[in-house]
Parts: C-alpha cells; structure tokens; sequence
C-alpha cells in the first residue's frame, strides 16, 4: 500500500541514554498496512527505538527526526503521540496498583476519541461489549478487565493486556516490543492470533524482536536487522529465516566487510 | 482541561469551589480572644443547666494550665487571643432547607448537600460556624427511636443520656485542645441508636467555617446501643483567607455489646484552617468500630481517631488517608488500646505528599497487661509525588502482654517516572496520570466508601493534582 505521506518516516535518527549514543542513524519507513519485523541481537538498540519513538524522557534525542502523517513527532509528550495513534506494546509493562483496566482503558479510550474529535465518551453499555469483545478475542476471561493494570499478572497475561490496549485504542502505528519475550508457546500462538486480527490496512506494525519464533505466527512483508544502532540489511520475510540459520554474527560480518 | 491552565498554584480549584465565603450579619459573635467571661457568655446564650457552665469553667482552667503539645506540627504559631470562638450566625434552626437564610443556604446548595440529603442519606445536619442552622432525620428512624440531633438541643431535650455519656471517653484533662472544645464547645451531632435498630443509609453531617479568624469547635457524641448499627459521615470546608482559623472537635463514641459503629470524616478544610481534633471510641464486647479518616485540606491537622477495646471479641478498623501539598503538614493516624483480652484492630493508612507537603502516620497500638491473644495489623503506605515532599512514620508500639499477634508494616514510594509514562503513552495527560496513580494508592480505603463518597474522593484527589505538573 502506498500512501502519499508515511503513516511513520524515522529519519537519520540518533539516540542517547544517560550521555551514551544508542541509536547511530536508524532510518525506517512504516506505513499502514504494512508488518514490518525489527530483528537484532541484544543492546543493538531494539527497546531505544521503542522508547525513543512513544517519547520516553529518558532517553534523548540528539538528531534526526520522527514524522507521524506529516507532523513533526519529537515536539510532543508521550501523551500526545499516544492520542494521535502511536501505540507501544511494552516489553516490560508497569504495575498500577489500585487502577483495574476497565477503568484505565475508558480513559484512555477517551483520550484517544477526543483527539479524533469524537466529545464524547462512549456509553458504558457499548465500552462494556467493547472491552468484551476485544477480551474474547484474546482469550481472556471477563473478570480481567476489574483487575488492576499488571498487578500480578503473570508474563503472558502482561503481554495479552498490552495486546488488549492496542485491540482498543485501535492506534495507526503499533510497536510491539519484544512481545513474544517470556511467552510459552500457547501464550504466544494466542497473542500473535490476537495481533494478527487487528492487522489490517488501518495499521501499520513494527515488531521488535531477538527470536525469529514470533515470525512463524506473525508474518512480516519487511524485516530489518539492527546492529549497533543501525539499519544494516533491510529485505523480505526470506531475510528472517537467513538470520536463523546464520546466526546475528552472519550479519555483524556484512557489516564489517 | 488544557495543561497550560494547570500550572496554577496547588489547591487553586479550591478557592473556586468550596474558598469562598459569605457576607453575613450574625445575630450574635462573641468578642475576640477567650477567658471566663467568653465562656459565661456562650453558656448564657445556650441557656445551659449551672453543670454545664461549671463543667466549661473547669474545661477552661485545664486549657489555662496545659503547655501545647511539643510533638506533631508547630501549634505555636496559634493566637488564641485573635480568635472568635462562638459565632451564631442565625435565629433559629430548621428542618426545612426553605427557612434557612439565603446566604447559608446558598453555601449548602453550592455544597450539595440537600441534594446528597434526598438522594443517599438518613439525616443531615448542616453547621455554621458554631451553630447548626438545619437537622432533620428521616421520619421512619425517627419513629424507631434513633435520636439524631445537634449536640446543644441533645442537652435540652435529652439530659439525662447526655450527662450519661458526656465527656466520659475524652475527658477535659485529656489534652490542651479537647480542654479547650470542653470550655467552649458548641454545635456536634448526637446521636442515639436503640438496641438492634440498623441505621442502613448514611447519617450525615457537614462543618462549614465562614468566618474569619474563626474558631469552631464541635462536640460529638454518639452512642450505639446493643446490636445497633450506624454510619455517619462528616465532611467539611472553608473559605480560603488570608489568615488562620482554628477547627477543634471532640468526638466520643461508645459502640455497645454486638453494635457496630462506621464514622467517615472526608476533612477537606482550606488551608488556613488549623484542625486539632480528639476521636475516641470505646467499644464493648463483639463491637466494631471502623474510623475511615480522609485529611485532604488543613494547614496543619494533628488527629489520631482512636479505639478502646473494652471487652473480648471487640473489633477496631481504622483507616486513615493524609494527603498534603504545599504548605500542609498533615499529622494523622490512629490508636487501638487492646483493654481486654481476644480484641482485634487493624490499622491501615495511606499518606500522600506533594510539592514540600508533608504527611505523615504517628500510631499506637497498645495492648494491656493479660488481654491474652489479641491481634493487631498495621500498615503504613506512603507515596512521595516529588523530591521536596516529606513522609513521616512514628508507629508506636506499647506491648504489655506476650501472648499477643502484632503486624506491622509499612512502605514508602515515590510515584514512579516508569507508571507515569506508561500511562501517558496510552493517551492519557500527566497531571490525570498522576491522580490515577494517586487515586490507586489509596483505592483500598476509597473502596470502603459508599460509592457517592468514593466519587467524590476522586474528584477532590483531581482538584488536589492540579497544578502539580509544570
């Protein structure tokens, strides 16, 4: 799918945390529609990118630019980027003691509407059977949504949750950062039908990964290997099963040569 | 709500929505400062019995004699010479919102408190300054023989339960301030529960100070006879002014064999108000007695609602929330003495610090030489919204006897920049991020709460978080 605009334009960008470079001038185009799996080995990057993108002040930018539909991505607060349809699954996502999730998704389901100019909130009648919906389709049980956010979840139930938010909120752009981590294999097979369901024109995916695994359920028209906070060999989903076989050295050595 | 509006002063939204204040003529004011005379005089215009008169005298003699206490918050800045201490702000008092005084009326409704009255409650008494202007109890409680009165026609209408109980939980000697709420006390709720009479909605009563430089001081009293149940709820604003008013009530309670007795307070004064108020309940065999205490508003509060565990099987639940932002030293917590042996009490308490506030818990469990197999939990949570804010923990421990289970615990934390983001990364703005978080921390309280009260308690928690994030 073509757009005249990326939906996501990552150029030259440059990232550092506590003073050190991470990110040495990644570049990446995601638009709609469009799986795109981000593969490297550890401390390449990976989770900078993630963060860098949702606005994470930890970590700074210190050249370069991230574009959403045209408009200028750095200027704005975590907030923000989430109400105009950026969307991180986190890798490890925080416990909010005392705020269950039904709560939490109504208000950040009405966050997200009023910036697409809808006022006002949805009737709690159609968030329930929303909220249910999106649960059956995750296999969660009902009784999830009065749970507090991550308060005792286990791996895979953080990792649905993540899935459930975005099922939600219905953003433009997801990244999943390193969602199939700590995940057995049925936990998996049931978050990656999950995102799978959701994938469609309307979204666009990048999906940070170290395994090849989440690839065999989640099927990329675009992988992308990062090393040492670059962007060194783009192609298609053939790429991902190269890597597999040879190993995150295979590429370090394209790299070198 | 625009983030650039919220970078106002904390407690800003306060001004507007419960700091202003009235423009009344009372009938009648006491002059400034206090002494015999002043004391004569509110007896006088009580038309009270001479043991009355004698009981403030002697009250007043105590307040003379005790030095102001040297722990919790510096009370020595109080001048209780520039203080008004009996204020009447008008004729008669009413059953029916329509004869209280526009202006008064008016500061209710703003309040909402005729419309929570027909809504959710059993009864509603309405103070301002120091006289109550509106009490009325729903017909069919009143036809049990529960009594729900204010405490100055209690005395009239009712003297001999009133002398029964009066004073026989805190007594004057009991410290400077309830010394001083003895001497001058007026207005309070008194309330009488008959045997195995279930009072199942709320009784409620609300403290408005409108005044300047006013002291108010109520007295309540409330007795829960054998198998009875109640819950009373107060709540209570000010103006926001310039300079200090002085809110010191006593409540005592005594909760019979099997009755059970909840007392909400959702403290929510401006923060020129000095809150120095003594709670006590004595609580008889198989009673409970819960205190759900939220301090929000204040310049200083010092309140540490207590139960005495009379006889075996007595159950004591206190709850406590402190939460204090710039310029608020909230001093708050709670007691449960274990008198008789297999008596239970649970202390849980949640304080909240922001913008170089500071709160804070200061507990005592006691337990008594021979009240064998008694067991106590206490937890203290605090959460720290910035670097400047202060928590204090002072649990006081004061074991007597060995065959006892006692628990304690207690945490401190500091909002964290990891739930912050995350919550923001889901569209949500920073400052309702924070009240969430907020509003989280203290949920396993507001869940105890009817649900008119836990509404309510969010939304006070909003109007405290704005301006937090600049």
């Amino acid at each position: 799918m073509v757009s005249a605009k990326p939906t996501l334009e990552i150029r030259d960008l440059h990232v550092a945390v506590e003073g050190k470079p991470i990110l040495k001038g990644l570049s990446l185009v995601v638009n709609k529609g469009e799986i795109h799996a981000l593969m490297g080995p550890n401390g390449s990057g990976k989770s900078t990118l993630a963060n860098a993108l949702m606005g994470n002040p930890k970590y700074e930018i210190t050249s370069g630019s991230i574009v959403l539909n045209g408009v200028d991505v750095l200027e704005m607060s975590p907030d923000e980027r989430g109400r105009k349809g950026l969307f991180l699954a986190f890798q490890y996502p925080t416990a909010i003691p005392g705020v269950s999730v039904a709560n939490f998704l109504r208000m950040a389901l009405t966050a997200r509407r009023k910036e697409m100019g809808i006022e006002k909130p949805l009737p709690p009648k159609e968030f329930r059977t929303l909220v249910k919906e999106k649960m059956a389709l995750l296999k969660m049980d009902d009784s999830f949504a009065a749970r507090y956010i991550n308060d005792g979840f286990s791996g895979g139930e953080k990792k649905r949750a993540e899935i459930l938010q975005m099922a939600v909120l219905q953003p433009e752009i997801a990244i999943l950062d390193e969602t199939d981590s700590g995940l057995d294999i049925d936990a998996l097979r049931i978050v990656s039908e999950g995102v799978n369901a959701l994938s469609g024109p309307n979204l666009g995916v990048l999906l940070i990964t170290h395994y090849q695994r989440i690839l065999n359920y989640i099927k990329p028209q675009f992988v992308h290997v990062l090393v040492d906070g670059r962007i060194v060999k783009s192609g298609g989903p053939e790429l991902a099963h190269e890597l597999e076989a040879q190993g995150y050295d295979w590429v370090r050595e394209i790299q070198a040569a | 709500m625009n983030e650039q509006q919220q970078t106002l002063d904390i407690r800003e939204g306060y001004k507007e929505k419960f700091g202003f204040h009235d423009d009344i003529a009372p009938v009648f004011k006491s002059r400034r400062g206090l002494d015999k005379s002043v004391v004569a005089e509110i007896s006088a215009m009580k038309k009270e019995p001479a043991w009355m008169l004698d009981f403030r005298l002697k009250a007043l003699e105590q307040f003379e004699k005790k030095p102001l206490p040297n722990w919790g918050g510096n009370v020595g800045e109080i001048d209780f010479q520039n203080i008004f201490y009996y204020l009447k702000p008008s004729e008669e008092q009413t059953k029916n919102w329509d004869e209280v005084p526009a202006d008064i009326k008016r500061t209710f409704d703003r309040l909402g408190i005729p419309e929570a009255e027909q809504k959710f409650l059993s009864g509603v008494g309405a103070q301002y300054d120091s006289e109550t202007v509106y009490h009325r109890i729903k017909q069919d409680l009143a036809d049990k023989g529960v009594i729900f009165l204010d405490t100055g026609s209690a005395l009239e209408q009712h003297p001999d339960l009133f002398r029964q109980y009066f004073g026989t939980i805190i007594p004057p000697s009991d410290n400077k301030f309830a010394a001083l709420n003895s001497a001058v006390w007026s207005g309070g709720s008194f309330i009488y529960v008959p045997k195995g009479v279930k009072v199942d909605m709320p009784l409620q009563a609300y403290f408005r100070i409108n005044a300047q430089n006013m002291g108010q001081f109520e007295r309540t009293l409330i007795i829960v006879d054998e198998g009875a149940w109640v819950h009373y709820v107060e709540g209570c604003t000010a103006p926001t002014y310039a300079s200090d008013s002085l809110h010191s009530a006593v409540v005592e309670i005594i909760v019979k064999k099997g009755a059970r007795c909840r007392y909400t307070t959702i403290q929510n004064w401006s923060n020129n108000v000095f809150n120095l108020v003594t709670k006590r309940a004595a609580a008889y065999q198989d009673a409970t007695m819960e205190w759900v205490d939220a301090n929000l508003g204040s310049k200083l509060t010092m309140k540490y609602p207590s139960v005495y565990l009379m006889e075996p099987g007595a159950h004591a639940e206190i709850l406590s929330i402190a939460f204090a932002g710039k310029g608020q030293h909230q001093d708050a917590g709670g007691k449960a003495v274990h008198a008789a042996p297999n008596t239970t009490s649970s202390v849980v308490s949640k304080s909240i610090s922001k913008d170089g506030g500071r709160a804070g818990y200061r507990g005592l469990i006691k337990v008594a030489k021979g009240a064998k197999g008694c067991k106590s939990t206490v937890r203290c949570d605090a959460l720290l919204l910035d670097e400047h804010s202060r928590s204090d923990t002072y649990p006081y421990m004061e074991i007597e006897e060995d065959q006892v289970s006692i628990g304690h615990e207690a945490t401190v934390s500091k909002i964290g920049d990891e739930q912050l983001f995350y919550l923001m990364s889901r569209g949500i703005p920073e400052a309702e991020a924070a009240a969430m978080i907020v509003n989280g921390f203290i949920e396993p309280i507001t869940k105890e709460l009817p649900m008119e009260y836990a509404v309510e308690m969010n939304r006070l928690i909003q109007l405290q978080m704005e301006g937090s994030v600049g």
